[in-house]
């Protein structure tokens, strides 16, 4: 039994760290940049879920909803003002632009919070589960972010097949120029992808500080790097990818730490990727890139 | 006055300069060809008339518009179809989705559906193929796509950029046909080619380009029998 406990956390943590590998995979296949701040808007979504609930006293959903809001502001504005004039810069430019914002945002939140941690009370209300007699508890903060994950997922597969916005990313991910001449506003559907990566960022800091309420200025980071190891695990760019790899990541991590070494565990899990990439250099699902000759 | 006036346009990339100021038009219902080697700048002059990149001076202007310094994806609603130079299909996407991509700025499905109907009725082989990958198809198939995206946005122009590139000779024959049938149906073409022989006899104009400049320009047929042009460019 209790290695299926361990299993469903680990699917749950799995199923954040998908979330966060979303907006990671989702920016890197369409503007072909790592966003290293992807990490730390998920801690300003977590910041801000915070105040407007623990603080200000509002219903958690309304919380969460402006969180993304914030969030989506914070996005596309980082997009505006930081990335997009480099568009034609080298990408080890933009990398370290990135990581500048990274950095920037973390110490703005240091400024407005301070650095001791917040006591984040969890935003979720469903019950626990209990199976098996008593042998097997499900909490609810678990399966509120697997059933979230799994929405999110099939949302965004349907946006991107169904809606004509999400065509345009197909299409820009692929030949930015192509796209552009078809019509489609490049600058536009790249500030899009910021938004949405953003909005996800903001549910997956509400739900990350909710299974594990401590919120500090550096409760991103860590998140952050572990989600875009499942990006590159599970193929970057690749949507199904991202999903894939953060699974496996939070399994792999969560049965570490049950079976082997909770000190080990991140260890592992770094370990468990650089063989799948010696393996697979385009990672589980990546694509395989084809040069043009 | 022209559909398409190009005046005094110089393009650089970096310190290079690419085109170095020229002069150039299109009326409505012609076919005009710019030949000349590689490396002359006959892409560069396409890019820039259709805004995938910016000149350093000079004017585009387009039906009395000056979409000089326009954004591309808005050009492309004003009827003006580029197909770009390696076709540049959306190799991910199947034959269908592209031909639906060439249609992004199209609002109304019945006529969206229309103009899918002529694509298919004009490229048999992509309505066989419709549900396949573009990666998948042949050079020459591709070309046909990337044709027929281009027409799905029902363009007033269209620049066609080395189309015959990479064929085999029967398909670089049945490019040159289709090309002729887009012009008769009355679409303007402005055409990019290296196989100048083939270009001068489809075209009505030439304008003949050396790096960055044009050196010659005419009726095609009287291109056709110009001496240097004969010896540099049709190989006689």
């Amino acid at each position: 039994m209790s290695f299926i406990s361990y299993l469903v956390n680990g699917i749950s943590l799995g199923s954040v760290y998908a979330i966060i590998a979303l907006g990671y995979t989702m920016v890197y296949g369409i503007a072909k940049m790592l966003n290293f701040a992807h990490g730390d808007v998920i801690m300003i979504g977590g910041y801000v879920a915070f105040l407007t609930v623990s603080g200000m006293g509002l219903p958690p959903v309304l919380g969460v909803l402006i969180s993304m809001v914030v969030c989506t502001v914070l996005g596309v504005t980082i997009e505006k003002i930081a990335y997009k004039p480099l568009r034609m810069a080298s990408p080890l430019a933009v990398l370290i632009t990135a990581i500048g914002v990274s950095y920037l945002l973390q110490n703005i939140a240091l400024l407005l919070f301070g650095a001791s941690p917040k006591a984040f009370t969890s935003m979720v209300s469903v019950p626990a589960i209990v199976l098996a007699d008593g042998q097997l508890t499900i909490s609810g903060e678990t399966i509120v972010t697997i059933v979230a994950c799994i929405v999110i997922m099939i949302g965004l597969n349907l946006f991107i097949k169904k809606s004509k916005a999400g065509r345009a990313m197909l299409a820009v991910s692929e030949d930015k120029g192509a796209a552009q001449l078809m019509g489609i506003n490049v600058n536009g559907t790249i500030a899009l992808t910021f938004a949405i990566g953003s909005a996800l960022a903001a549910i997956a800091g509400v739900l990350l500080c909710s299974a594990y309420p401590t919120l500090t200025p550096y409760t991103g980071s860590m998140p952050g790097i572990k989600a875009f190891v499942a990006a590159v695990f599970g193929g970057i760019g690749s949507i199904p990818g991202a999903f894939l790899g953060g699974i496996l990541l939070g399994v792999i991590e969560n049965l570490s730490k049950a079976y082997i070494s909770s000190q080990m565990a991140d260890a592992i899990v770094f370990g468990v990727l650089i063989v799948v990439l010696l393996v697979r250099p385009t990672g589980i699902l990546g694509k395989n890139i084809r040069e043009k000759v | 006055m022209a559909m398409l006036e190009v005046k005094d346009l110089k393009v650089h990339y970096g310190m290079i300069e690419a085109i170095k100021g020229i002069d150039f038009e299109v009326n409505k219902g012609e076919v005009v060809a710019l030949i000349g080697a590689n490396g002359a700048g006959k892409t560069t002059i396409l890019h820039t008339v259709s805004g995938l990149l910016q000149p350093s001076s000079g004017t585009v202007t387009f039906e009395g518009k000056d979409i000089t310094k326009m954004p591309g994806h808005k050009i492309v609603s004003l009827g003006m179809a580029h197909v770009p130079e390696g076709r540049r299909v959306f190799a991910q996407l199947s034959v269908y989705e592209n031909l639906l991509m060439g249609a992004y700025t199209r609002k109304d499905k019945q006529e969206i559906q229309e103009t899918l109907d002529m694509v298919y009725t004009r490229f048999p082989r992509l309505e066989e193929r419709k549900t396949q990958l573009a990666g998948t198809l042949s050079g020459g198939e591709q070309q046909m796509l990337a044709m027929g995206r281009a027409l799905m946005s029902h363009p007033s122009i269209i620049l066609m950029d080395e189309p015959s590139m990479g064929l085999s000779p029967i398909f670089v024959n049945e490019i040159f046909k289709i090309i002729e049938d887009v012009s008769s149906m009355g679409t303007t073409v402005l055409l990019v080619e290296q196989n100048a022989k083939k270009a001068l006899d489809i075209a009505n104009r030439a304008y003949v380009l050396e790096t960055g400049k044009i050196v010659l320009s005419g009726d095609a047929d009287k291109l056709k029998n110009d001496d240097a042009v004969k010896k540099a460019y049709l190989g006689e």
